[in-house]
C-alpha cells in the first residue's frame, strides 16, 4: 500500500513509457503485415495503406479494442487475489511490456517472425507463474487462449476457402466475368461493411457510451453496410474493361474490380488489427493505471479509461510513420502472388477472425491468422504456389516466443522488486 | 527492425510466368527453323549455319529457363497442381528446342541438299510441324487464366479446344510425311545412299517435333484433369 501512494505516479509514467514503446512496436511491425497484402496486389499505393491504417488501427483500438484489454489486464492473472501486495502486480504488469518489447526488439534485428500478442501473454504468464506464484495464474483462461491461437487460423481458413469457392462460382467460371463481377463485388463490400459493424457494435462500444439492443446494433449494422455498398458502387462506375490490358490477361479488368473490393476488406483489416493488438500495448498499461488509481485496490470491475486506448493508437500511428511504412513496402513487394480477387477473400476472412476474437476478448496473432486465410485461399485452388514450411515457422514461433518473453519477464520482475522495495 | 514475416515466407515463386516464357523461347527455337530450312534449300550452308547457331542460342535460353523453373519449384510448394506434373510439362517443352535444334544440328553436319521435286513438300511437311509448336504455345498462352480461375471448367473447356487443334495439327503433318516418304522412295535410287538415309532421319525429326508439340499438350491436359 505505501508503495503504491510513494512511487504511483512514477508507475503510470513508466508503464507509459513501456506501453507508449510495445505499441510503436506493433504500429512498426505488425500493421505492414495485416496491410501488406492489400500493397502487395497493387489495390493499394503505400501511402494510401498508411492513410488507411492510421483511420482504421485508430479506430479499431478505441472503437473495438475493450474486450481483448480487459483479458490482458484481468483476465490472465487472478487479481483478486492479489489483495494484499497490490504492487506486485504492478510490477509485473510493468516488466511484461518491458520483456515483450524488448523481445520484439531482438528478434526482429534477428529477422526471427515473431508476434507481439505471444510475447506479452508469456511474459504475463511468466511473471504471474514464476514471479507470484503458480496458483494466480487462471490457467483455464490462458488454455483457452493458447487454443484460439489454433482455432484463429484454422476459422479464417475456412472462411477464406469459402469466400474463394463463392467468387469461382459467381465470377470466374461464368460466360462474362467482368459483369458479374460488377454485380457481385458489391455484396462483397456490403458484408465487410456489415460483419464488421455487427461485431463491434454487439461486443464494444459500452466504453463510449452507447449501449444497444441486438436489433438496434442488426439494424446499424445493415445501414453500415449499405454505406460501404453505396460508397463502392459509386468507386465502381470508374472501372471499365481495359481491353489493352486484357489482351495479356483476359482477367486484368476483372482485377481491377476486386481491387476497388480490396480498398474496404483493407479498411476492415486494419480496423480488426487495431481492436486486436492495441490491447498488447494497452492491457498491462491500464492494469498499472488501475491499481494506482484505485490506490493500491486491486479492482477488477473498474472500467478501462478511454484515454489510455487512445494512447497505444497513438503509439501503434507513431510506430507506422517512422517504421511501419518500410516494412510495408517490403512485405508488399514479395506478395504480389496475391492478387486481388484471392487478397480480398483472404482479408475479409482474417478480419472477421480477428474481430470476432477481438469481441470474444481473445488475443490471436493477425498475421498468423492472414497466413491461415491465405493457406484456405490455396486449398481452393486460388494460389499458383504456397510455401507449406511456413506452418513450421509459425509452430517454432510458438515455442520459442512464449519462453523467451517469460523468461525476460521475470528477469524483469525480480529487478523492479529489488527496485523499490 | 524488419523481422521476415511468416505472411511473405508463405509465397512461393509462382511458376505459371516462367513456364509461359519457356515455351516461347520452345517455340521460338521451331519458328527459326523455317528460315533455317529456306536458307540452307538454297545451298548456302555459311548463312545457314549463323542461323543454326541462332537456334541454338534461343535452345541453350530455353535450357536455362528450364533449369530455373525446377530449382524454384521444391517439394514444399503447395500448388493446385501436382507438382510432378508441371515438371513433365516442362520437360516436354524444352524437347521442341532440342528437336529444333537436332533438325538443323543434322542438316549442316551433312551439309545437306533436298532433292528439287521434294523442296516444295518439304516445306510444307515443316511449316505443318512448326505450326503444331505454335498451337502447343497458344494452348500454354492460357495457362495463366487457367490458375486464375482456379481451374475453372469454362477454362477447361476453352483450352481443350486448343488441345483439339493442336491434335489435328500433329494429325495432318503425320499424314504428310507419309507423303512425303512416298515421294522420297520413289527418287531414292537416284541419290548417293547415305544422303538418303540422312533425310529419312530429317523427316523423321521433323515428324517427332510435331510428336512433341501434342505431347505438350497432352501433358497440359493431364495438368488440368482432376
Amino acid at each position: 500500500m505505501t508503495i503504491i501512494a510513494e512511487y504511483g505516479p512514477w508507475f503510470v509514467l513508466l508503464a507509459c513509457i513501456f506501453g507508449f514503446f510495445m505499441a510503436w512496436g506493433v504500429g512498426a511491425n505488425d500493421v505492414a503485415n495485416a496491410m501488406g497484402t492489400s500493397v502487395g496486389s497493387r489495390a493499394l499505393t503505400v501511402r494510401q495503406a498508411i492513410i488507411i491504417a492510421m483511420i482504421f488501427e485508430f479506430a479499431g483500438a478505441y472503437l473495438a479494442g475493450g474486450e481483448v484489454t480487459g483479458t490482458i489486464r484481468k483476465g490472465i492473472v487472478d487479481a483478486a487475489v492479489l489483495e494484499g501486495s497490490p504492487e506486485l502486480l504492478v510490477y509485473g504488469m510493468m516488466s511484461a511490456l518491458l520483456a515483450a518489447g524488448i523481445w520484439l526488439v531482438i528478434a526482429s534485428y534477428m529477422g526471427w517472425p515473431v508476434s507481439t500478442t505471444h510475447s506479452i501473454v508469456g511474459a504475463i504468464v511468466g511473471f504471474a507463474a514464476v514471479g507470484i506464484g503458480v496458483d494466480y495464474v487462471q490457467w483455464g483462461k490462458v488454455t483457452t487462449i493458447v487454443l484460439s491461437w489454433v482455432v484463429s487460423p484454422l476459422l479464417s481458413g475456412t472462411i477464406a476457402f469459402l469466400l474463394f469457392r463463392s467468387v469461382y462460382r459467381l465470377i470466374l467460371n461464368t460466360d462474362d466475368p467482368f459483369a458479374n463481377a460488377k454485380r457481385y463485388v458489391p455484396v462483397y463490400m456490403f458484408l465487410t461493411g456489415f460483419i464488421i459493424a455487427m461485431v463491434t457494435l454487439t461486443k464494444g462500444l459500452s466504453h463510449v457510451g452507447l449501449d444497444l439492443s441486438f436489433s438496434a446494433s442488426l439494424a446499424l449494422a445493415v445501414l453500415a453496410g449499405l454505406a460501404v455498398l453505396c460508397l463502392g458502387l459509386l468507386m465502381l462506375r470508374r472501372v471499365r474493361i481495359d481491353a489493352e490490358a486484357d489482351r495479356a490477361f483476359r482477367y486484368a479488368s476483372v482485377e481491377r474490380v476486386f481491387a476497388v473490393l480490396m480498398v474496404f476488406t483493407a479498411c476492415a483489416m486494419a480496423f480488426a488489427h487495431g481492436s486486436n493488438d492495441v490491447a498488447n500495448a494497452v492491457g498491462p498499461l491500464a492494469a498499472v493505471i488501475n491499481v494506482v488509481a484505485n490506490q493500491g485496490v486491486v479492482d477488477a470491475k473498474s472500467a478501462l479509461p478511454a484515454w489510455v486506448l487512445l494512447l497505444g493508437g497513438g503509439g501503434i500511428i507513431v510506430g507506422l510513420a517512422t517504421f511501419g511504412y518500410k516494412v510495408m513496402g517490403t512485405i508488399g513487394r514479395r506478395i504480389t502472388e496475391l492478387t486481388p480477387s484471392r487478397g480480398f477473400a483472404a482479408e475479409l476472412a482474417a478480419g472477421t477472425t480477428v474481430v470476432l476474437a477481438s469481441g470474444t476478448g481473445l488475443p490471436i496473432s493477425t498475421t498468423h491468422t492472414l497466413v491461415g486465410a491465405v493457406l484456405g485461399v490455396g486449398l481452393a485452388r486460388g494460389i499458383s504456389a504456397l510455401n507449406l514450411r511456413v506452418i513450421g515457422t509459425i509452430v517454432a514461433s510458438w515455442i520459442v516466443t512464449l519462453p523467451a518473453g517469460g523468461l525476460l519477464a521475470i528477469l524483469f520482475f525480480f529487478m523492479f522488486k529489488g527496485m523499490f522495495s | 527492425m524488419a523481422a521476415d514475416s511468416p505472411l511473405m515466407a508463405l509465397f512461393g515463386r509462382s511458376p505459371v510466368k516462367p513456364i509461359q516464357e519457356h515455351i516461347k523461347k520452345a517455340h521460338a527455337c521451331a519458328e527459326r527453323l523455317l528460315d533455317f530450312y529456306d536458307t540452307a534449300v538454297t545451298g548456302d550452308y555459311t548463312a545457314a549455319e549463323a542461323v543454326r547457331l541462332d537456334i541454338a542460342r534461343l535452345e541453350q535460353e530455353a535450357d536455362q529457363l528450364k533449369k530455373d523453373i525446377r530449382v524454384h519449384l521444391p517439394n514444399s510448394l503447395f500448388m493446385p497442381v501436382p507438382r510432378s506434373d508441371l515438371l513433365e510439362l516442362v520437360t516436354q517443352q524444352d524437347r521442341l528446342a532440342n528437336r529444333a535444334k537436332d533438325i538443323a544440328g543434322i542438316m549442316v553436319g551433312r551439309e545437306m541438299a533436298i532433292p528439287a521435286p521434294l523442296q516444295p513438300l518439304m516445306r510444307e511437311y515443316l511449316v505443318a510441324a512448326i505450326g503444331a509448336s505454335a498451337k502447343a504455345a497458344e494452348a500454354l498462352a492460357e495457362l495463366d487464366e487457367l490458375f486464375e480461375t482456379g481451374f475453372g471448367s469454362k477454362e477447361i473447356s476453352l483450352v481443350s479446344k486448343l488441345i483439339d487443334a493442336l491434335d489435328n495439327q500433329e494429325h495432318r503433318t503425320d499424314e504428310l510425311e507419309i507423303t512425303i516418304r512416298k515421294a522420297l522412295r520413289a527418287v531414292e535410287l537416284d541419290h548417293p545412299p547415305i544422303e538418303v538415309m540422312f533425310l529419312y532421319r530429317v523427316i523423321e525429326l521433323i515428324g517427332d517435333l510435331a510428336d512433341v508439340a501434342q505431347r505438350v499438350g497432352a501433358r497440359l491436359q493431364i495438368l488440368m484433369a482432376r
